[in-house]
């Protein structure tokens, strides 16, 4: 997975091989190379502009005041600056209580269905258990159905366990949902881990919790990283569990808030940027912070 | 191999109970949250329930009322729409992002990352920055009247013919990066020296593209695809967001028409059944995706 990167720098290296020996053909070679790298920066860069694009508009939205936007429409230039949006999304919107509702399901769901996922990979890869493929597949099946088939059962569940409208609900039902992918990424990862290690701790009469918590768990630390910066954004993120197991507007994380302020504060794009711009810094500050586990994370659940 | 082989038959002589409840516990928490509702999914489709009085069981009559609805078809269709446009465009430019982007230079971490940064997006979020852009007032009206294109302003998300495509912008900005980045890992993986030969055999661009990178990537392109399928489906967020289906169901989706059939309308026994549709459309891929996670599991 993690291939080379010296195939990359072969050619750059090559161009940079020195003034002494150019001659005519080799000049207009070098030419064309350093077209060639304007031409690959101006289309990168307008490509990324383009991207970008977007994401500055609504820092800017954000910022303007809501006459400025009545006055001029939401497309033009600003025409005043104040962070007055985000304190009425934040306070007024209800922002503040959104958030740490989905930080409430965030960290325990991420923290459990790693824990649990971790055990199962575990028992899977490092036992000769029986059914071991069956097991594995039967767990990452579950997680490929299209949750629209779970999501009325679900909410009656719920309802059955009396635990419908609060975040527990929200957390089980992430969990379940989601451990059988971690546990098929995490079994790839765990198997690859020599089995010597794991004999050499049978022999100093360590017990399968030992086992797992001092060796094998240690060892799957690059994976776990992966995961936990992955499934924090999947989490965190997640619309569609929330407004199906939650209903009150107190109870609803960052992502069904949003909807709310919507609802609530119409055409009042300056409020809606900034509700958004609060939505999104969490996972973007996870990302800018882990975006090598991220990525990582992202090519480890690409089954080839 | 062979090793692996011998600590495996020293391991197989038995498995801890400890080890048994290791694997005992994630399962049964998939089984109550996943499992079961899903076999009640699949027994709700037969009935007809209002979510109040016990499901009355009708057999396949809601099966039947879908010939006849018209929103049904309008939502399948899109549906596949949807699969075709969203999934065949963002394969396409995720492979170019990433042909573009694979080489290392300077600058190209910033390059990837700008294209990556809406992946970390909620698709809430996503959505709704669009919506401002997409308002009569907004920007890509102000563009479209500044470069003399100002015949084309359209209120682009209340115009039954333009909102289903401006629903799927907004999905495909954010998707990009992530196909991109599985293209690129796939690029990384192809050994140099193909092209080597493929240049001494004096091929063009688009030849070594065509004979050496594509058949190269062809195992990225089936999780290209089985992601795509399974994210196609799944889209709901931005739909939900941006449009709620409308106007006029010209936005709607077969998850987006399951949702509000059975949470607004309370036809729960309908909205199963629409969502054992959208589990068929599924099956093909699921099975695909298991059928190598099977070969690679061993």
């Amino acid at each position: 997975m993690t291939a080379t990167h010296a195939t990359a720098h072969s050619e750059d290296t090559e161009s940079k091989a020195g003034p002494a020996e150019v001659v005519a053909p080799r000049r207009s070679w070098l030419h064309s190379r350093k077209l060639r790298t304007t031409g690959f920066h101006l289309t990168a860069s307008l490509l990324s502009a383009l991207w970008l694009l977007p994401i500055v508009l609504v820092l800017i939205t954000s910022t303007r005041t809501f006459d400025d936007i009545a006055a001029h429409g939401v497309g033009s230039w600003p025409h005043s600056f104040t962070f007055d949006s985000f304190r009425q999304a934040w306070v007024d919107g209800g922002q503040q209580r959104a958030l740490i509702n989905s930080m409430l399901v965030t960290i325990p769901t991420v923290a459990l269905s790693l824990g649990l996922a971790s055990m199962a990979a575990f028992a899977l890869s490092r036992y000769d258990m029986p059914f071991r493929r069956v097991l594995l597949l039967l767990m990452l099946g579950g997680n490929l159905l299209p949750p629209q088939i779970l999501l009325i059962p679900v909410s009656k569940l719920s309802e059955v366990l009396g635990i419908y409208d609060q975040l527990y609900a929200l957390i089980g039902v992430q969990v379940g949902f989601g451990v059988g992918f971690y546990v098929f990424v995490l079994h790839g990862f765990m198997r690859s881990i020599p089995g010597e290690i794991q004999q050499a701790a049978v022999i100093d009469g360590a017990g399968p919790w030992q086992i797992y918590w001092r060796i094998i768990l240690p060892l799957a630390r690059p994976a776990l990283a992966a995961l936990t910066a992955l499934s924090f954004t999947w989490i965190f993120n997640d619309l569609l569990w929330a407004i199906t197991v939650l209903r009150t507007d107190t109870q609803m994380p960052i992502t069904a808030s949003l909807i709310g302020l919507q609802g609530q504060y119409v055409s009042m794009w300056n409020v809606i940027a900034a509700g958004s711009v609060i939505a999104a810094a969490p996972t973007v500050a996870v990302f800018l912070r882990f975006q090598r586990h991220f990525v990582a994370g992202l090519n480890l659940g690409a089954v080839k | 191999m062979a090793l692996i082989g011998s600590t495996r038959r020293s391991r197989a002589t038995r498995v801890p109970p400890v080890v048994l409840a290791f694997v005992l516990i994630p399962l049964l928490a998939e089984a109550f949250w996943v499992f079961w509702p899903a076999l009640q999914g699949f027994y709700l489709s037969l009935t007809s329930w209002d979510g109040l009085a016990a499901p009355k069981f009708v057999g396949l009559g809601n099966y039947s009322e879908m010939v006849h609805d018209a929103v049904f078809r309008t939502a399948a269709i899109n549906t596949v729409l949807w699969l075709l446009l969203f999934g065949g465009l963002s394969a396409a430019l995720g492979l170019g992002a990433a042909m573009l982007l694979q080489k290392e230079r300077r600058g190209i971490g910033f390059y990837r990352a700008a294209l990556f940064l809406p992946v970390v997006f909620s698709l809430v979020a996503t959505a709704l920055v669009w919506q401002a852009m997409y308002q009569p007032d907004g920007l890509i009206n102000n563009v479209l009247e500044a470069v003399g294109l100002g015949g084309w302003k359209h209120a682009w998300l209340a115009d039954q013919d333009t909102a289903f495509y401006a629903v799927i912008v907004p999905a495909l900005w954010r998707q990009v990066g992530y196909v991109m980045v599985l293209y690129l890992a796939g690029l990384k993986g192809i050994d140099p020296a193909l092209y080597e030969a493929a240049k001494v055999d004096g091929a063009s661009r688009w030849q070594q593209f065509r004979f050496v990178t594509l058949p190269q990537l062809r195992s990225v392109n089936a999780v290209v695809l089985s992601v795509i399928v399974i994210d196609s489906l799944r889209s709901f967020d931005v739909v939900w967001a941006l449009t709620r289906g409308g106007p006029y169901h010209s936005s709607e989706l077969l998850s987006t028409y399951m949702y509000s059939t059975a949470f607004q309308s309370l036809r729960l026994g309908y909205g199963s059944a629409l969502a054992v549709v959208i589990f068929v459309l599924a099956f093909g891929v699921i099975v695909s995706y298991l059928v190598r996670a099977f070969r690679e599991a061993d």
